[in-house]
């Protein structure tokens, strides 16, 4: 696959590590003259001078003919204007966004800027799994797919404590494909895998059936 | 009409006070707080005092634009130095906000014209610059 990566920092230097080592052919754009002359040490004639959001420094990356957009600049509003450009005007299939602040993040998706990956808001996530107590946790978010995993203790006295994953009535679009017991591996449950308070499970479910599927395993406050 | 500008620069600055001037609800958003000096130093009694709003704060943050007015603009003017931040606020404005008048500063040329086939409002004041360089050209 060829892909345009935009920024040259950390993010962007190891991705391109890791994708050329599978045998991707790639372009790496960095805009700081002293950074790219490190990347281009490296990499030779895949680290490309310029800035990544004006078209004439895409086009020579060969921006119309990637199969792919990687965009993670610094810089929330330079990554959503690459990805919009290569989308809307190179028609770039698949594109991915990084947003460095997670408050910006309804905005790239506001303008179709998706995935968006918060470094942010992943690391969150991993604190709220290791809090005890905690509530919903989303594992997976493929909004573009309408799917979403998310992760939910059982609570003492919930609808779905002491029964059998077939009995509980998630609603349509929802299963649960993961049980992980306290104090146990977690596994892929069968029909009659009995589910206790305090374990915790995974639900696959289209986005909007949070609720619903929560009311199953907490109980009202 | 409510007017709200987005970077009170060399460009905003002006465009701010010759609204005010007009008539209309001018609320200005700048990340540096010194913007607030610079459109006081045009107005007797001062920016504020003069009836003008002024709001710190990142664009592209939602707290941000809220505080500063944006869901009861009319109009929506993106002229910070930074063509990106202007391109994407632009779209925000319309998309998110339902903003009826959406004005977009954009310095290059080439992004210019491309969001302009887009639909967008886009000022661009270096191909005015181009071409006023090149009227001069032709009459020598």
């Amino acid at each position: 696959m060829f892909m345009v990566i935009a920024g040259g920092g950390k993010v962007g230097l190891n991705l391109a590590r890791e994708l050329l080592e599978k045998g991707h052919e790639l372009s790496l754009i960095e805009q700081w003259r002293p950074r790219y002359i490190r990347l281009e040490r490296e990499l030779e004639h895949v680290a490309q001078y310029g800035d990544a959001t004006e078209l004439w420094v895409l086009e020579r990356a060969g921006i119309a003919r990637a199969d792919m957009c990687i965009a993670v600049t610094g810089d929330d509003e330079d990554n959503i204007l690459i990805c919009q450009v290569a989308k809307q005007k190179y028609g770039v299939e698949r594109i991915i966004a990084r947003c460095n602040n997670p408050r910006n993040l309804e905005h790239f998706k506001l303008l179709g800027i998706e995935p968006a990956v918060s470094a942010t808001d992943l690391i969150l996530n991993l604190i709220e799994h290791s809090l005890p107590g905690h509530g919903l946790v989303r594992l997976l978010d493929l909004s573009g797919d309408q799917l979403e995993i998310i992760e939910v203790e059982v609570h003492t006295g919930s609808l779905a404590d002491g029964k059998r994953v077939a009995d509980v009535e998630l609603p349509e679009g929802a299963r649960i494909i993961s049980l992980l017991p306290r104090d146990a591996c977690g596994f892929v449950p069968k029909d009659s895998s009995l589910i206790r308070a305090g374990d915790e499970v995974l639900v696959i479910l289209d986005p909007g059936l949070e609720d619903a599927v929560m009311s199953h395993f907490t109980v009202e406050k | 009409m409510f007017v709200l500008v987005l970077g009170a620069g060399r460009v905003g600055e002006r465009v701010a006070r010759f609204a005010m001037a007009q008539g209309h609800t001018v609320s200005v958003l700048d990340e540096d707080p010194l913007a607030l000096d610079r459109l006081d130093a045009g107005v007797e009694d001062g920016w504020e005092s003069a009836g003008g709003r002024f709001a710190v704060g990142t664009a592209l943050e939602a707290a941000a634009l809220e505080a500063a007015g944006i869901s009861e603009a009319d109009l929506f003017i993106a002229s910070t130095n930074g063509d990106n931040t202007n391109i994407v606020m632009a779209q925000v404005a319309k998309e998110r906000y339902g903003v009826e008048k959406v004005l977009c500063r954009v310095a290059d040329p080439a992004r210019a014209e491309w969001y302009e086939s887009q639909g967008m409002h886009v000022i661009c004041g270096t191909k005015i610059a181009i071409s006023l360089f090149e009227n001069e050209l032709r009459q020598d």
